[in-house]
């Protein structure tokens, strides 16, 4: 009923919802706070972990997740509120462009929204709001930008603050005790790929058994098959026919071929012709010469004998990835047409050796010596799959986290150094501005405060005393400090060595701040009758 | 559901299914309907303007849009209501032709029909009310060329374009960096304009979408993006001085649209049919390569042998080339859409300065960038932002941009807005409305009324005092004899328009008003409405 007492006429459908105002913006403050509540808990080195258990039947269903990445937690999570979305989202943006503070951004985007729903509450209008939030981002971005500082990518400063930021990032993951052994490991790995962020080349096999120090960096290239019974264990100075072909038998791929045949004979004749045209293949692929062979699809007996007695070692099932990435290592060309022998050196790939190994249980074919020795693995060991899985995940991050910064090199203070010193900044600025905007300034300022002290709080220490000490450090100079999570104090970022890639920050605070200012603006929620679904 | 009964009491059944459907007449209808298209207008009326908000959008699968462009949120409403529907398609027609002010159109229709209500009460007819819509419009539409300004769009490296493209952007969540978008919407559009024939082709301006990074990101490619890369990994990734041959014909063997079998009866034919088939991909490659191209893009797919004939051959190509990116590359590249292998020739061929792959972020994402085309008539606007809502809220809101530039060009007349023009209008048509000597002297002054609805509600969203306001405005008009005094909503200092520099299209507003009329004259001529019960 509208104002006046008349009936108002059912505008939307059945089932559809409208809110409108106050209770628009409560819903989605409530369901983007509850979203970062939810993972705040994760934040910092002493963080905690969350078990995802998928529901449903089926047997995959039970399989559960041990995780402390924010995107994995909020990927799998299914929530109806809208406002909650735009987090789940944004953290999934961030995993794709940096790879790290996941859970950072959401947090962020919700202690901002913590705080506009406490403007909100003076009667302060949201567009005011945004506008403080506009000013404070931006003195927030120009202060981050500042304080991080840039070496050169040759340089051993560079190299070592390389390892620091490998360090920091793994140190709020499940192998924090090992964290020296994988942050030395993993920035290895980036450097081989000299600059390029394809993390393609960088392999990681997971593998159940052992403990989580037995995992190491190999330097060759390993692939997850097995070579073909009857062909040789170990290659030495290979050149390598990496192929996508059918080996089983060629499809005639001529449209509307039908093979009718009207007597007995003449099917033996057609066998033999097939017979014949596969032979003709492997004849072909001789001629370039190989010792080894790959190739992506399946191959049949025939072939496979035929090549196993020319001396070739044959790798079949390699998978399109796996494929790409043996062609990249050895610098082969992946070949379906096999006319051309003598373009032979330009095709075929090279390596030292080729031999099957054992890791674990499994058998594995490693390739050492490539050609282009960009390509290496990671070889995971772990006491269960779950681990395994959530170290898989944490190495990613790392990754990404270094490849960010080979291609960014600047670096910013961790411990929640920068979150503080672009609080300072925002405080500062908002002394300067007239009007209520200067509130949503402050309240920028209060949110940015918060991840440091969620860290505390989450380590289980003192957090309102911690950050009142650690911003009277700043205000008297000492612009290197930090939370010392180890210890529970304040100490010298400088001499802990804790560094953090500036444009993960960066990316944080600007899809953060995006995403709240997004949610803010909203003053009216309409939900569409959902989509009736039959029952199959 | 009224009946009629005959002599013996028993009802006529006049309708089919007559008793399962609901029926409104007369005064009940009007109001019914008016009250309906009410609700969708004040839905909309809290996102007009400079400080508008926006509307959260949840579809039937639980997808979320956060929007302040009104036609995008009565398209997403599912709204059920038939005549609510009319505001539907009021605003979507409005965005058809000119692409921006969507909201406003609606906005406007409701005041009107909020006035119509107040009309009807007082028992005035329906159809003299629509009479004096009619003609107030008429002269608010000569009043609006009359106030309407010519602006030099070449003048100041096309400031004037920048001022109204920000404008449009004013109200959006992209308004912090409205002057770098706006700025990018005008280059955009200027390179594609025919400014001799005062056109613009819509059509060569690709928005493409891209989550990461921020709205700050957003960029200009001077040539065309198309989200695919290499058929072969192996393939160079840059081709410089690129020959582009345009392919809509699979590098597969072809496939006869008639029906036919080939029966192979000897091993002799199996063999014959071996040869033929492996020379289908050589003969294929080899047209290809005898044009002298050095890029083929095609719409199908490759066969893996053909493939690697093309590496082989050194003959970059990617496929599955979408059918809307083949023609925009054929504009821009001169390339003719070639249909088959035999009709390659080297003058079919397009020029580009150069093709590269580039890469985003950690995933393992690559596009293709098609740049330095030889008619370098498109260009690709390249969309970041933190999420995928704001994404497609930036694209939404640069496309009205482009529109507001487009309409520039066509008609360079512009009318200030900060809802000066609409009061400039309401005060004209009032004082028309003192000589009408009919009933539609009522209609025509509550049509000024709805006009100044308008500024009202602007000043509503900003937070001022929307009577006082309004109500100082239009003293000024008036004293000063000045129609470009409006609100203030940034709260700059002024309330002349010119000065703060809100320039809004004469097309748009006129279109805005006109079709408004319109609406409510049709909602107005309903005075019955039969519709399936509910149960």
């Amino acid at each position: 009923m509208d104002i006046v007492g008349n009936v108002l006429p059912q505008v939307l459908k059945d089932e559809a919802t409208e809110d409108k105002g106050e209770m628009a913006r409560l819903q989605s403050f409530v369901g983007a706070i509850a979203v970062a509540d939810l993972v705040k808990t994760t934040l910092g080195p002493k963080g905690m972990d969350k078990i995802l258990k998928p529901t449903g039947p089926g047997q995959e269903m039970t399989h559960i997740t041990v995780t402390n990445d924010g995107a994995t937690i909020l990927k799998s999570m299914y929530v109806e509120n809208p406002a909650a979305k735009i987090l789940i989202e944004i953290s999934k943006t961030q995993d794709e462009e940096v790879g790290d503070g996941t859970t950072t951004v959401a947090v962020l985007a919700g202690e901002l929204l913590r705080e506009g729903e406490k403007l909100i509450q003076k009667r302060i209008h949201p567009q005011h709001v945004i506008a403080g939030w506009r000013i404070a981002r931006d003195v927030a971005l120009k202060r981050l930008r500042d304080i991080s500082s840039e070496n050169d990518i040759e340089s051993q400063e560079f190299h070592n603050d390389l390892v620091k930021i490998a360090r920091t990032t793994l140190s709020s993951k499940l192998i924090t005790q090992d964290r020296d052994y994988f942050a030395d490991l993993c920035v290895k790995a980036v450097l081989r790929l000299k600059g390029s962020s394809n993390l393609d080349y960088i392999q990681i096999i997971k593998l159940p058994g052992g403990t989580i120090r037995d995992s190491y960096l190999d330097d060759g290239f390993i692939l997850k098959k097995q070579i073909t019974i009857g062909c040789k264990r170990r290659i030495e100075n290979a050149k390598i026919l990496v192929a996508n072909t059918a080996m089983d038998y060629d499809k005639i791929k001529i449209y509307g071929t039908k093979v009718k045949v009207n007597s007995m004979d003449k099917v033996a004749e057609i066998e033999a012709a097939e017979k014949e045209k596969m032979k003709h293949k492997v004849d072909k692929i001789l001629k370039y010469q190989p010792t080894v062979f790959v190739n992506r699809q399946l191959i049949y007996n025939y072939p496979e004998q035929l090549l196993a007695d020319s001396g070739i070692t044959v790798i079949e099932h390699a998978d399109f990835e796996g494929m790409e990435r043996v062609a990249a290592a050895t610098g082969a060309e992946i070949l379906s047409t096999f006319d051309a022998p003598e373009r032979r050196d330009s095709v075929l790939g090279h390596c030292d050796l080729i031999e099957e190994i054992m890791i674990g249980e499994e058998k594995m074919i490693k390739f050492t010596g490539c050609k282009k020795n960009e390509a290496c693995t990671i070889v995971l060991r772990g006491s269960s799959i779950h681990i395994l899985d959530e170290v898989d995940r944490s190495i990613h991050d790392v990754l990404c986290v270094l490849t960010t910064t080979v291609k960014n090199r600047r670096v910013v203070w961790g411990g929640g150094n920068s979150e503080m010193q672009m609080a300072a900044a925002c405080e500062e600025e908002a002394k300067k501005v007239q009007g209520k905007q200067a509130l949503a300034i402050e309240a920028y300022a209060r949110a940015l405060r918060q991840i440091p002290t969620i860290i505390c709080d989450n380590g289980g220490y003192d957090s309102a005393e911690l950050i009142q000490n650690f911003n009277v450090e700043l205000q008297k100079g000492n612009l290197t400090f930090g939370l010392n999570m180890n210890d529970g104090t304040i100490g010298d970022m400088q001499e802990l060595g804790v560094k953090e890639c500036m444009r993960v920050k960066e990316q944080a605070v600007m899809a953060a701040s995006e995403a709240a200012e997004l949610i803010m603006r909203v003053d009216d929620i309409v939900k569409c009758a959902p989509r009736k679904r039959d029952r199959a | 559901m009224s009946l009629a009964f005959d002599d013996y009491g028993r009802p006529y059944i006049i309708l089919r299914d007559q008793g399962q459907k609901k029926r409104m007449k007369g005064l009940e209808a009007y109001k019914s309907n008016i009250l309906a298209a009410k609700a969708v207008a004040n839905t909309l009326s809290s996102s007009l303007g400079p400080k508008g908000m926006d509307k959260m959008l949840v579809s039937p699968d639980g997808d979320v849009s956060v929007t302040n462009d009104g036609a995008t949120i009565v398209e997403k409403m599912e709204i059920q209501h038939p005549t609510a529907k009319l505001l539907v398609e009021l605003s979507q027609s409005q965005d058809a032709e000119i692409g921006d002010g969507t909201t406003g159109v609606v906005v406007l229709a409701g005041k009107l029909l909020e006035q119509a209500l107040t009309l009807l009460d007082k028992g005035i007819h329906p159809l003299k009310i629509s009479d004096g819509f009619d003609r107030a419009c008429d002269v608010a539409i000569k009043h609006l060329e009359t106030i309407s300004e010519e602006i030099d769009i070449q003048a100041n490296e096309h400031e004037a374009l920048i001022q109204a493209a920000c404008t449009a952007l004013g109200s959006k969540v992209v308004s912090k960096r409205k002057r770098e978008l706006g700025k990018i919407a005008v280059t955009a559009v200027l390179d594609v304009a025919d400014l001799a024939r005062r056109d613009v082709n819509l059509d060569l301006i690709k928005i493409q979408t891209k989550t990461g990074g921020s709205v700050e990101d957003t960029r200009l490619i001077s040539g065309i993006l198309i989200d695919k890369d290499m058929s072969h990994p192996q393939m160079p990734k840059e081709v410089n001085d690129a020959r582009i041959c345009l392919l809509t014909c699979p590098f597969e063997p072809p496939k006869p649209k008639t029906k036919h079998n080939i029966n192979i009866s000897s091993a002799e034919d199996y063999k014959k049919l071996y040869q033929q088939e492996q020379q289908y991909f050589v003969d294929m490659v080899k047209l290809v390569k005898a044009s002298g191209a050095n890029i083929a893009l095609c719409q199908w797919g490759f066969d893996d042998e053909a493939n690697h004939l093309l590496l082989q051959n050194e003959l970059p190509a990617v496929r599955w080339v979408s059918g809307t990116d083949v023609e925009l590359i054929a504009m821009a590249t001169g390339a003719r859409i070639i249909p088959r292998f035999q009709e390659i020739t080297p003058e079919k061929l397009g020029k580009a300065g150069c093709v590269k792959e580039v890469q985003f972020g950690t995933s393992n994402e690559r596009m293709l960038v098609i740049e330095n085309c030889q008619c370098t008539k498109a260009v690709t606007i390249l969309i970041r932002g933190g999420s995928q809502m704001i994404v497609d809220e930036a694209k939404r809101s640069i496309h009205d941009a482009i529109c507001v530039i487009r309409n520039l060009i066509k008609d360079n007349r512009i009318v200030y807005g900060g809802g000066s023009a609409e009061l400039a209008c309401a005060i004209q048509v009032l004082q028309y409305a003192d000589e009408v000597s009919s009933v539609e002297q009522y209609a025509i002054r509550s049509f000024a009324d709805a006009l100044e609805g308008i500024p009202c509600c602007l000043a509503d969203n900003c937070g001022l005092n929307p009577i006082t306001s309004v109500a100082q405005a239009k003293s000024r008009q008036l004293k000063e004899n000045n129609p470009r005094i409006g609100i203030d909503c940034m709260e700059l200092g002024t309330t002349d328009m010119k000065e703060q520099r809100i320039y809004e299209t004469l097309s748009s507003k006129k279109q805005q008003i006109q079709l408004a009329t319109q609406v409510v004259k049709m909602i107005l001529k309903i005075d019955d409405v039969i519709a399936p019960d509910d149960y």
